[in-house]
């Protein structure tokens, strides 16, 4: 198939999770299935708006040919979007983005992910297998998502909540201080990138991140989601997260 | 299968369709879906003399039926456009009109003959981007300014020469009068609607630029209103656009009068738009035994 492409997409399965305004779809459409990347995402039309909606893939299954999209009612268009149902189609283009870069699988990975930027971890995490020890942050033990679908990978999972109402309370960070792993990709709120990254700047770690930025085109052509980096001189400049991104090497991005 | 053929000062384009400038950067996006050659040419990416870093995000946000955007002009330089990008267009099979923005007159003069020398088939002058104080409004909103822009462009190459213009203003007909006047051989409009939007949360407006330019569906009726009022008033042709995102949409902008069209937004909702209207509307003029898409041009029939 083309790099990218639109596709009218059947919904295979429509959930709503248990912790509020999230809903969990799997689309069918064995090409992008097979050309997609974990990491990268799915942009959405929602009939009547001007504008498609971002929505990180969260699992690639290739045998089925679907993937997995876990997304937050944020606004208009995602309530919108949330009010599909199993056996109807979707609008999408995809797969967008230049998605995680994966190491050899038998190198032990972190993953960081903080609320919503939960999802675009899974399939990355699905890939280093019990190597992967994956630390997720929430508000509270209700706004838990996608625990068991990590265990199910093998990996080590920890979680914190804000509130401490389930598992470590406190910062995700705190979950991985002691780890020493080969590389470790995060996607969150931007604090919690920040202390990853600092974390990885430390201890020499190689960190991959993972940006969102409200977008229009979303393939690198209307420069609508500028996002700040720097070059390898330091000199800043603006790149954009749906063609340069959504996944920054770490030492790139200005917060 | 009727002529789709338009010929807008000279320039022969196969379809009416031209993608609108800052949609479509320099094609290559695009060219992964579908042939370049289905259009009838592109409008590139807004470029300045040196290389501008563009505004700070968010860049765009949607609004009832269209967007806003205030990008800034992020381009890498017309230098960088003639030396990288030309070239490839060029191979595309479909006509290239190079879009320029100046922060001052003489950068637009330089650009213009520097673009003189370059294989390029058209200019189009942008003195009607309202994100960036650099970016040619100021000139785009007098007739003083459009005279001063246009003649001193139209003394910096003989490439054909199309000045597009920003609806912000009084009446827009004395602009595309006053670009008529100083050598223009074309007029393209409208630019984007200077908009704002303010998130009640925050009490921060939006887009970081704190306003935008508005496009989209929701800008149609005016640019069809406007395009109605020049082509009226000027000899040269008129390029339509402004929210057009179906092939009746064409039709009506052609019919305002209207000689080819820019499509921008709509690409953002459907990128295949313009080959859904290319097709819809050889249908719409086989189905009205009109054998070629010139005839629409001006045929309103005003009450």
């Amino acid at each position: 198939m083309k790099k990218y492409d639109v596709k009218n997409c059947k919904i295979v399965r429509a959930d709503e999770l248990v912790a509020d305004n999230i809903y969990d779809f799997e689309i069918f459409y064995p090409e992008f299935a097979q050309a997609a990347k974990p990491g990268q995402f799915a942009h959405i039309y929602i009939p009547g708006r001007t504008l498609r909606r971002p929505i990180s893939i969260c699992d690639i299954n290739k045998e089925k040919g679907t993937l997995r999209l876990v997304f937050q009612i944020r606004g208009a268009g995602t309530a919108q979007l949330a009010e599909f149902t199993e056996n109807q189609f979707l609008d999408v283009l995809a797969p967008l983005g230049n998605g995680f870069k994966l190491e050899d699988a038998n190198k032990k990975a972190v993953f960081v992910g903080g609320g919503i930027g939960v999802p675009p971890l899974l399939s990355a995490a699905k890939f280093y297998g019990k190597n992967a020890t994956v630390a997720l942050g929430f508000r509270n033990k209700d706004a838990v998502i996608l625990e068991d679908d990590f265990k199910a990978c093998g990996a080590d999972v920890r979680i914190a909540t804000d509130d401490g109402s389930y598992g470590h309370h406190g910062l995700v960070i705190d979950l991985i201080k002691d780890e020493k792993p080969d590389i470790i990709y995060a996607c969150g709120p931007t604090p919690m990138l920040k202390a990853v990254a600092a974390f990885a700047e430390e201890n020499g770690i190689e960190c991959q991140i993972s940006l969102e930025e409200r977008m229009a085109c979303g393939i690198g052509a209307c420069l609508g989601c500028a996002v700040k980096l720097r070059d390898d001189e330091g000199n800043e400049y603006n790149g954009h997260v749906c063609k340069d991104g959504p996944v920054f090497d770490h030492r790139k991005v200005v917060y | 299968m009727a002529d789709l053929r338009v010929n807008v000062a000279g320039i022969e384009f196969a379809n009416p369709l031209i993608a609108a400038s800052g949609t479509f950067g320099f094609g290559r996006e695009y060219a992964e879906l579908y042939p370049l050659s289905e259009l009838g040419g592109i409008s590139t990416k807004g470029t300045t003399l040196k290389e501008r870093p563009g505004n700070p995000p968010p860049r765009v946000t949607e609004t009832p039926s269209g967007m806003l955007n205030a990008v800034g002009l992020q381009n890498p330089g017309v230098d960088h456009f003639i030396a990288h990008d030309l070239p490839w267009l060029r191979q595309q099979g479909t006509k290239i009109i190079a879009n320029l923005a100046g922060s001052g007159a003489e950068e637009y003069f330089e650009m213009a003959a520097k673009l003189d020398e370059t294989d390029i088939d058209m200019i189009e002058l942008n003195i009607s981007c309202p994100n960036v104080k650099a970016g040619g409004v100021q000139f785009g909103t007098t007739v003083a300014g459009v005279t001063e822009i246009t003649k001193g462009v139209r003394a910096n190459t003989k490439k054909p020469l199309m000045v597009k213009l920003s609806p912000n203003v009084t009446d827009i007909s004395e602009m595309a009068l006053a670009a008529e006047a100083a050598g223009a051989d074309a007029v393209s409009l409208i630019n984007t609607l200077t908009g704002m939007r303010i998130d009640i949360n925050t009490g921060r407006p939006i887009i970081h630029n704190n306003t935008g330019g508005l496009s989209g569906p929701a800008v149609l009726p005016v640019a069809i209103r406007m395009v109605w009022q020049v082509a009226s008033k000027v000899k040269i042709p008129v390029v339509g656009l402004g929210g057009i995102s179906t092939w009746q949409d064409v039709v009506e902008m052609m019919l305002a009068g209207a000689t080819a069209v820019q499509i921008g937004t709509a690409l953002f909702t459907d990128p295949y738009a313009p080959l859904k209207i290319t097709k819809g509307l050889n249908e719409f003029l086989d189905s009205k035994g009109i054998k070629s898409v010139t005839e629409l041009t001006g045929g309103i029939k005003p009450w």
